[in-house]
């Protein structure tokens, strides 16, 4: 009992993260009907801004606390935000409006040259991430907590938090629901839907950044492909849960961290990356349209 | 008002609307009436932004509004209701009514919604309500609301009687001459020629892209090729 309750906290630790990008997947398809395939690889971007944001105030050299915690995820975000809006305006817009295929291979291309660039700037051979708190485990009831998981969780749940309160609260997340709805309608009550479209681009990144800087503090190993594989499997959480839907995002994230965490606990670790797949596979046979999905007829 | 002069519009090859020229004086209800597929919502969708023309110009409030995005057309207060009740499904009515006023931030929002609550007071009953919820003819009265919200001058408004039962089609149009009252100028495109001609004052005739008639409204339901082809020869 006590070792499931272990593989659920670590599960749910990690399927916060997936959650984390998932959103990001999941908003932008739910505007523009389109997988941003390099979403992936902005995380790992995300990642490397939180780890030079971390070397510039000095959290290798003991410089760490809540303080450094902040203005690294912070410097992440906003890095990634901006990264994010500049692939929209250069990579995705010239193709909007084409067929769906040219913006799936655009954004491939996207990835591919994000990963190589990566290659090119850091480097191939991983960097590690500095521990941003001491560490240290607390024990509730038998069930090991460490300061990372807790901060994880944590973290995870107020960005999910505020993201709610944007998406339900603020102009511009009705501005976002309504363009995801239909983009005609919302740009004849004169919402300027370019402009909402970067915004989620800019608010997906950030997300993604904070995915990326808490995996790093978990795993420290960072390259440049380190988004190959957190992005699938992100990915997979969203259609999970049921791509375009928000809740649906972390739902699928949560999922899939958990379905990882007690496979690779009772099964094999071998399996633990192979259960994403197989989860995919058997949601796209049972239910296509993910756990909290409607199906909607395609408009012909 | 609006004055539209050698409007081209093309989806690939296919040459939807072919020099379409009309003119819509302020204070006036101009119908555009034509068979399916004639180029109707076309030229709406031109006029508010969602298509671009390929070729004339549109004027409205003697600016150059051509080729500007949807949302600066809104802001000059040309608003189109589109057709087929597109409300936002997974909103409520109040929702939706709020995104009509997504420009404005005046303190008039309130007592605006107080004026479509007096015109729809169905929609009253339903505030709360996801708007997927609705029947056909409260959506369509909530889109016309929503349009409502962003205090249009001028009013675009896609066959608004499309698929509603007779009795609700009468008070459709009751509505548009009410607000046609209240001071908005209007463009409607119908199918139902017949209750479009009796709330115009003026009425172009649509068919393949062009223009084939235009004239007073009394007029053009008198005449004898506009009887035969759309009002059933009544």
């Amino acid at each position: 009992m006590q070792e499931f309750l272990q593989q659920l906290v670590n599960g749910i630790a990690i399927g916060s993260i997936y959650a984390l990008i998932a959103l990001g997947y999941t908003m932008v398809y739910g505007i523009l009907r389109f997988v941003n395939f390099a979403h992936g690889d902005v995380f790992m971007v995300g990642a490397f801004f939180g780890l030079f944001a971390a070397g510039w105030i000095g959290a290798s050299a003991g410089a760490n606390g809540p303080a450094a915690v902040v203005v690294v995820f912070l410097a992440a975000m906003f890095g990634a935000a901006v990264l994010g809006v500049i692939l929209e305006r250069f990579a995705y817009k010239p193709v909007r409006g084409q067929p769906r295929l040219n913006a799936l291979i655009t954004a491939i291309g996207v990835s591919l040259f994000l990963e190589n660039a990566g290659i090119l700037i850091f480097g191939a051979d991983p960097k590690t991430f500095p521990e941003l708190l001491p560490p240290a485990n607390y024990s509730v009831g038998g069930v090991k907590i460490s300061s990372t998981q807790v901060m994880t969780l944590a973290g995870s749940c107020l960005l999910m938090l505020g993201l709610n309160f944007v998406v339900y609260r603020t102009r511009i997340g009705k501005a976002m629901r309504a363009v995801s709805f239909s983009r005609d309608a919302a740009s004849l009550m004169g919402i300027p839907t370019d402009r909402v479209i970067t915004a989620t681009f800019a608010l997906g990144s950030a997300l993604a950044a904070a995915a990326g800087v808490l995996f790093s503090m978990s795993y420290p190993r960072l390259d440049p492909l380190m988004g190959v594989m957190q992005g699938l499997k992100a990915f997979v959480a969203a259609v999970l849960g049921g791509i375009g839907n928000i809740p649906g995002a972390v739902v699928g994230g949560l999922v899939l961290g958990l379905a990882e965490t007690l496979v690779s606990g009772y099964l094999s670790s071998t399996y633990r990356d192979a259960i994403a797949f197989v989860l995919l596979i058997v949601i796209l046979i049972v239910k296509p349209s993910g756990l909290l999905g409607r199906a909607v007829s395609e408009k012909v | 008002m609006l004055e539209v002069t050698n409007l081209d519009v093309r989806y690939g090859a296919i040459h939807a609307i072919r020099g379409v020229s009309l003119s819509v004086p302020e204070g006036m209800v101009v119908t555009l009436i034509g068979a399916n597929g004639a180029g109707k919502t076309t030229i709406l969708r031109t006029l508010s932004g969602l298509l671009r023309a390929t070729g004339g110009g549109v004027r409205f409030l003697g600016d150059e509004i051509t080729g500007l995005p949807s949302h600066q057309i809104v802001k000059r207060g040309l608003v189109h209701i589109p057709e087929g009740r597109i409300v936002f499904a997974n909103m409520s009515v109040l929702e939706n009514l709020e995104l009509g006023a997504y420009l404005r931030r005046d303190r008039e929002v309130k007592s605006d919604l107080e004026r479509v609550f007096v015109l729809f007071p169905r929609l009253k009953e339903r505030i709360h309500q996801s708007a997927g919820t609705l029947s056909g003819g409260e959506q369509q009265m909530l889109a016309i609301g929503r349009g409502l919200m962003s205090r249009p001058r001028f009013l675009l408004m896609d066959e608004p009687s499309l698929g509603l039962a007779p009795l609700l089609v009468q008070g459709i149009f009751e509505i548009v001459r009410e607000i046609h009252r209240q001071g908005t100028t209007i463009l409607l495109v119908e199918q139902n020629a017949h209750m479009a001609l009796q709330v115009a004052d003026f009425a172009y005739v649509l068919e393949s892209g062009h223009i084939v008639m235009s004239g007073p409204a009394a007029e053009i339901a008198q005449d004898p090729r506009v009887r035969d082809a759309y009002l059933g020869g009544a």
